[in-house]
């Protein structure tokens, strides 16, 4: 449980310490950056749990992931191509794809119920972090209301996901 | 030998009939931006849902009682029949946050 919440605490302080370095608001070409960073994340951190995932449930709920962040990452795509927005990597883009791989790393040194255990809680974590920034970072930021629209309903399915998550993680137990 | 044939083809044809009863209606219920409406829906034993899912993502209608679960695919729409009576709370499997209820009358 406290490793847990410092992990979801370190994440979050990364997420939010390195945008607010930047002294300035987002720009939507960064955000729509962010976002699909933190997309693929969850896509790799799926496909590593349907290969080393023993659980049934575990299982099932990493496929459900890389199937509903593909789908969400393709739309994304499909609006930076229709608005004309080259995504533009940042600082916050950078600190999440270096903490997802140290991540990615410390899981696939576990095995069997350890892993799925793992793998669950930081899905959870995860999702709150995310949740956290598309509330109070992201979204506020967003000039483009189609972006703003993509992020908002991005929202209620990383919700979804977050609860999806803490039911899978308690069925654990 | 014909007729006893012809005839057991109209009789199959009314049994059909009376499985399907003249007041059973088709409820469309819609998912959109994870959202399920109406929020609340009424029908009744042997009447169909047309479960409609406008979104880019897999979504599920699932008793909590275990009376029903049906999957839409995305951009897809399925039909189900109810057969039984029950106000039952029903969600998504994948997006749990998405929940509504059908109240179905015998």
């Amino acid at each position: 449980m406290f490793v847990r919440l410092s992990i979801a605490v370190a994440a979050l302080s990364v997420l939010s310490g390195a945008a607010l370095a930047q002294g300035a608001k987002l720009t939507d070409p960064q955000i729509a950056h962010i976002a699909y960073t933190a997309g693929v994340i969850d896509i790799n951190a799926a496909k590593q749990a349907e290969a080393k995932g023993s659980n049934k449930e575990v299982k099932a709920f990493a496929k459900d992931m890389a199937r509903d962040h593909e789908a969400v990452n393709k739309q994304a795509l499909d609006l930076v191509k229709k608005l004309k927005v080259t995504p533009e990597d940042n600082d916050t883009s950078k600190a999440l794809s270096k903490q997802a791989a140290d991540k990615l790393a410390e899981l696939g040194k576990l095995k069997g119920a350890a892993y799925d255990k793992a793998y669950i809680d930081n899905e959870v974590a995860y999702h709150k972090t995310v949740n956290t920034a598309l509330e109070t970072q992201l979204i506020p930021s967003a000039s483009n209301p189609e972006l703003k629209s993509l992020l908002q309903t991005g929202l209620k399915i990383f919700q979804g996901h977050q609860q999806h998550a803490e039911h899978v993680a308690a069925s654990l137990k | 030998m014909l007729p006893g044939r012809y005839l057991a083809t109209l009789a199959l044809f009314a049994l059909g009939a009376m499985a399907v009863p003249a007041h059973a209606a088709t409820i469309q219920i819609v998912m959109e931006n994870l959202v399920i409406s109406p929020a609340e829906a009424s029908a009744k034993v042997g009447d169909t849902i047309e479960w409609v899912n406008k979104d880019v993502l897999a979504h599920t209608a699932t008793a909590k009682n275990g009376d029903f679960d049906v999957t839409i695919a995305p951009k897809k729409t399925v039909k189900s029949v109810l057969t039984k009576a029950g106000t039952i709370d029903y969600y998504c499997r994948y997006h749990p946050n998405m929940k509504a209820v059908l109240k179905i009358a015998p």
